[in-house]
């Protein structure tokens, strides 16, 4: 991946409310060429608001944005033939075979017949989709359809790809399989936005990451530099019996030079900036009420930097991630 | 150049996915041909009732042809999310629209050949002034057709499509001078006639094909022309507003 410094996607001041709601409250940010920059925040947050905004299906209240050195403020189709776009559902046709919507969608960019057949055959066996290029898109599961999904955003080579939520409501394995696809698309050399609220998705794909809460953007730093925040600390996670809720309040209190967050009803995560001594701790929580399951010494994470930077309570991602996977959204 | 590459495309597959589906295709021969069997039936004046008629079926089919199906279809893609698709492609929204309305303008002009097959067993069709019928025709699709966008784009559900469309369309037919001579209808509904875009097509549409016009042809054409542009610039400003908010 070569990110030269040139910026890809340019955003100044942008706000935009409904009603009595501010989806997007004047964030600044900017993407460079080549980068993989993730926007990560809860749901509700602004994301996709946001991305709907830059791709030109959402006019902002205010604010500048340049793609691709393309001012797209007053014209917000200005600059689409740059960009792929890989919405938050899988949108092609159901009554369309895989093979004619790539070819449809390579046709929306004006790609000759010839050139969108041998690119839609390409990325049909790049995707892992050759045997089911010939069935009706309707008839795919969910994993298939997202990869089709994400195969017909750049069907026509975009520079830049616009990413909403990729995995959401779909298996482990075919999530697994897009974080691979997405990861290999950067290498080749394209810009790609990408909005999640999986942490650790963000983690192991982005280059830079902005946070967003309430329409505002709380931090934007290059991942390596938010991990730099965990250098030297220690997580200790306990799986409880009886109930997490109320241990953290006892723990602050009797342990002061630790940080402690409930991460569901029963497992509470506790941090500190020397070795945590799990026997007092464990003590402290069975004094508590609770039981003990298990104690578990884990690697400080983008979650941790995340609940640290934005007051949210991993729980609450959690859930959400859990509410998408069982919604599904692909 | 790249653009019309888009624009036919996007006719091209509304056609495969919509137009020329065994349902479609069925619901565009029958109707016309219940609308004709109906009428014939209840003038009980035999073939000769067939040149009188034949102005309104061939209304009828126009109209309920394109407004249908080009309501059903986009209100179809907005729901499901893949007209996104269409509004994310590089082109201008005017071509865009035209691309999405053309295959029901075609449907539209395609129905309205049903009766007129029909007619020709039962009548002698060298009297019909092809150069002023057909034109009529076209400009009736079209004005259905922009119809049917206006009530895509002013509704969110597939069956509010079809609802929203029967709102317009029944009263039209009845108001339009097509059944029934605008002059006998109550002189207070009589403006509203002129209100309605098919009054100046089906008064081209009689006037090919048996009756004097109760206007000049060419003020016919020029409102019904007037009623194309302004549904169409409606439906886009109404697309720009709601879709892309």
């Amino acid at each position: 991946m070569s990110v030269d410094g040139k910026i890809a996607i340019k955003v100044g001041a942008l706000a935009k409310r409904f009603g009595d709601v501010e989806a997007v409250a004047g964030i600044d940010f900017d993407v460079r060429e080549g980068e993989l920059f993730g926007f990560l925040g809860p749901n509700g947050a602004g994301k996709s608001t946001t991305i709907n905004i830059l791709i030109g299906l959402a006019r902002p209240d205010a604010g500048t944005i340049r793609i691709g050195g393309i001012d797209c403020s007053a014209n917000p189709k200005a600059a689409q033939h740059l960009m792929g776009v890989v919405p938050d559902e899988s949108n092609l046709y159901p009554e369309l075979t895989g093979f004619d919507n790539l070819s449809f969608c390579g046709s929306l960019y004006g790609m000759t017949r010839r050139d969108r057949e041998i690119r839609a055959r390409e990325l049909l066996e790049r995707f892992g989709l050759a045997e089911a290029g010939g069935r009706k898109f309707g008839g795919y599961s969910k994993g298939m359809k997202r990869k089709l999904t994400i195969a017909a955003g750049i069907i026509h080579s975009p520079p830049i790809l616009f990413m909403d939520e990729p995995t959401t409501g779909i298996d482990v394995a075919s999530a697994r399989r897009i974080r691979q696809l997405v990861a290999d698309l950067n290498r080749g050399g394209t810009t790609i936005f990408l909005t999640t609220h999986y942490i650790e998705e963000a983690e192991r794909l982005c280059r830079r990451i902005a946070f967003i809460v309430k329409g505002r953007i709380v931090r934007t730093d290059a991942v390596q530099d938010l991990m730099r925040r965990t250098d030297g600390r220690h997580v200790v996670q306990f799986a409880v019996s009886g109930g997490a809720a109320g241990l953290c309040e006892s723990i602050a209190a009797e342990f002061p030079g630790i940080r402690c967050h409930a991460v569901s009803d029963t497992a509470v995560r506790v941090e500190s900036p020397e070795p945590v001594r799990i026997g007092p701790l464990v003590r402290s929580i069975e004094d508590g009420g609770a039981e003990v399951a298990e104690a578990r010494k884990l690697r400080p994470s983008l979650e941790d930097v995340f609940v640290e930077i934005t007051g949210i309570e991993a729980g609450v991602m959690k859930q959400e991630r859990e509410k998408a996977r069982m919604g599904g959204g692909a | 150049m790249k653009a019309w590459i888009a624009f036919w495309n996007i006719l091209a597959k509304d056609f495969r996915a919509y137009y020329l589906k065994p349902p479609n295709i069925s619901w565009g021969l029958i109707f016309p041909l219940a609308w004709t069997g109906m009428f014939f039936i209840r003038s009980g004046e035999g073939v000769d009732s067939v040149p009188t008629l034949l102005p309104g079926v061939i209304a009828v089919s126009v109209l309920f042809g394109a407004t249908s199906l080009l309501s059903v279809t986009v209100t179809f893609e907005k729901k499901g999310r893949s007209f996104e698709r269409l509004l994310l492609a590089p082109i201008p929204l005017e071509l865009l629209m035209l691309a999405k309305t053309a295959g029901a303008i075609l449907f539209g002009v395609a129905n309205a050949f049903v009766p007129i097959i029909m007619a020709a067993f039962l009548m002698d069709l060298s009297g019909i002034n092809w150069a002023t019928l057909i034109p009529a025709i076209v400009l009736i699709a079209i004005s259905s057709t922009f119809l049917g966008l206006f009530i895509a784009v002013s509704v969110n559900e597939v069956f509010e499509a079809q609802t929203f469309s029967n709102f317009f369309r029944f009263p039209m037919l009845f108001l339009c001078g097509l059944f029934f001579p605008i002059e006998q209808i109550p002189i207070w509904l009589q403006p509203l006639s002129y209100a309605l875009p098919l009054t100046y097509g089906a008064d081209v549409l009689h006037a090919s094909i048996h009756r004097p016009a109760n206007l000049p042809l060419a003020l016919d054409f020029v409102i019904l022309v007037v009623f194309c542009i302004l549904l169409f610039a409606f439906s886009l400003r109404n697309v720009r507003r709601k879709w892309i908010t």
